[in-house]
């Protein structure tokens, strides 16, 4: 549905623009029909600019754009004009016209389609109900909570029947719960409607939530792609790893840990990775009933993601120093990811 | 009563100079809305990082307003006389005052609509191009509404300045009540005449600051 081939973005800046900043870099991504894709990276990292090439609010310097068949990166005018209407797009901050209501708010694309007026109030009231609006028709966008208003959005996005979506920061205005209930919205339409969804964010909790497949931007570049649970299960890159931990992790980790140095100079603190099957499978009954070891658990926590879940658990084993080495390797023999933490 | 207190005024003359000065405060800010929105349209539109960005253009537009909002008002109807001789056949009247005003307030609101276009989100106007709008779709549909409690509150400033101009226009033959204020008032010492033709100035200001805030009050649903 979407393939990006060498994209490059290069802005000049500086005085007489003599200073060149390459937003994107040789990006290659390749988005199928159907999928809910996820770009994530930290402010500045170019997914912004990357996203805006997908309808043309950005020109790529180099390489080439095609979304639906069309190359959007060589196409203007007219023919661009009517393409961007098969490519909606909603926004960090919404950018609903505060001057019109939310059905004329979510009528304006269909104005622009050139739609017959009875057609677009039938349109409009169909849309108002998949977004869940019912009753707040006449109301201004002013009179809105920030996730009525991304409903606004999201409906007005969907007014033209496109074949994409692009999500530009969609949640990261909102609070958890918001967000959780904008996200159940995006998967359900992705669900009915058969739509390529594709999204940028900070945050890796909305990729573990509704994203098949995850890129991750660093510097203009695409360091590391594929499919959310293989990513969280090995990820390589250390621009990964961190965002991996913003979602395994609880923050108090290293807290935790030194604390427990502290308490239990011996033995050892193991972290353990569970994907899949296997984070439902009874490990730590298994090593107290095997071994002759003192488990004792630190924290753990489990992440569900589009394709399963995820775990991570931290214990502490105390024991001969043989009797630990034995366990491990029978964890490992378990297909669960084991990696001893020492002492910072 | 009031012919005790007021002896000199002629409530019929001050009738008609009240209609007059109606008369060209009205008819100037119809055609100010017009052209300054439509200055001001350019001046954004040629403006760094927007649809028609254009340097040379913009400049061009920028110095004329520039210029002939800081000529001082008084200065730009004898700078007009023979622009408006040539349009209006005459310096005496109120149709003589008109191309002074607009020329005169046009520019100081295109300023005042640029500003106000500017305080547009540019995510909304981003918002629009990615639904595939064109330019004038924008103009319409998103600029001028989004625009348009500036656009109002603009005119209403625009306005209250315009009705001082015509006191002005009126001191070199233009009709309405400055005209009335200096010739029957100052030049014949009748104070009485110039205190009256001063408040129904006053009065006609505050109606129109009124006016101007409710219609603001109730286009503004931010």
């Amino acid at each position: 549905m979407i393939t990006l081939t060498k994209v490059s973005k290069l802005f000049r800046t500086g005085k007489n623009n003599s200073e060149t900043i390459r937003a994107v870099n040789n990006v290659n991504i390749e988005i199928n029909k159907g999928e809910i894709f996820g770009i994530i990276g930290y402010s500045g990292a170019g997914k912004s600019t990357l996203i805006r090439m997908l309808n043309g609010l950005e020109t790529p310097t180099e390489g080439s754009v095609v979304v639906a068949d069309k190359e959007i990166s060589k196409i203007k005018g007219a023919k661009l004009r009517k393409a961007r209407q098969e490519i909606s797009m909603i926004f960090q901050h919404f950018n609903l016209l505060w001057s019109r209501t939310v059905q004329d708010n979510i009528s304006f694309p269909l104005e622009i389609a050139g739609v017959a007026k009875p057609e677009r109030m039938k349109r409009v009231n169909e849309l108002i109900k998949l977004v869940g609006l019912e009753g707040r028709e006449n109301a201004y966008p002013s009179q809105l909570s920030g996730g009525q208003k991304q409903r606004v959005g999201i409906a007005r996005a969907l007014a033209n029947d496109p074949k994409v979506l692009l999500c530009d920061e969609a949640t990261s205005a909102l609070d958890p719960q918001t967000t959780d209930s904008i996200l159940e919205l995006l998967v359900d339409i992705n669900q009915r409607l058969g739509l390529t969804i594709v999204l940028i964010t900070h945050e890796m909790h909305v990729i573990r939530k509704i994203c098949h497949r995850v890129a991750v931007m660093e510097n203009g570049q695409v360091v590391e792609q594929g499919p959310v649970l293989d990513v969280f299960r090995n990820p390589r890159e250390e621009m990964t790893k961190r965002f991996v931990q913003q979602v395994t992790e609880p923050e108090e980790t290293k807290e935790t840990m030194d604390h427990l140095f502290e308490r239990f100079p011996g033995g050892k603190v193991i972290q353990l990775t569970f994907v899949g099957d296997h984070a439902e499978s009874p490990l730590i009954t298994k090593l107290v009933r095997n071994f002759e070891l003192d488990v004792n658990i630190v924290q753990g926590k489990i992440s569900q993601t589009r394709s399963g879940s995820y775990g991570t658990l931290f214990i502490h084993l105390d024991g001969t120093e043989d009797e630990m080495l034995r366990a491990i390797e029978f964890i490992k023999a378990q297909q669960v990811g084991v990696e001893v933490i020492t002492h910072a | 009563m009031l012919e005790v207190l007021l002896p000199n005024v002629d409530w019929e003359k001050m009738i008609e100079a009240t209609k007059e000065t109606l008369y060209m405060t009205s008819i100037s800010v119809v055609a100010t809305f017009f052209i300054g929105i439509l200055l001001g349209l350019f001046l954004f539109l040629t403006g760094k990082g927007n649809m028609w960005q254009n340097r040379t253009v913009n400049g061009i537009i920028s110095a004329v307003v520039n210029i002939f909002r800081s000529i001082p008002f008084i200065i730009l109807i004898v700078l007009l006389i023979p622009f408006t001789k040539a349009l209006v056949g005459s310096m005496i009247g109120e149709n003589a005052a008109l191309p002074a005003l607009i020329i005169g307030a046009a520019p100081f609101y295109a300023r005042m609509v640029e500003i106000g276009l500017r305080e547009i989100d540019k995510g909304v106007i981003e918002a629009a191009k990615s639904m595939g709008a064109k330019t004038s779709t924008i103009i319409w549909k998103v600029l001028l509404p989004e625009s348009m409690p500036a656009l109002v509150s603009g005119i209403t400033v625009t306005s209250i300045a315009l009705v001082g101009y015509t006191a002005m226009a009126g001191v070199i033959g233009a009709g309405g009540l400055g005209n009335l204020a200096y010739l029957e008032g100052y030049q014949r010492s009748q104070n009485d005449v110039t205190l009256v033709a001063t408040i129904v100035i006053l009065i006609i200001v505050f109606v129109i600051q009124i006016i101007g805030d409710v219609i603001t009050s109730k286009l503004d649903k931010r």
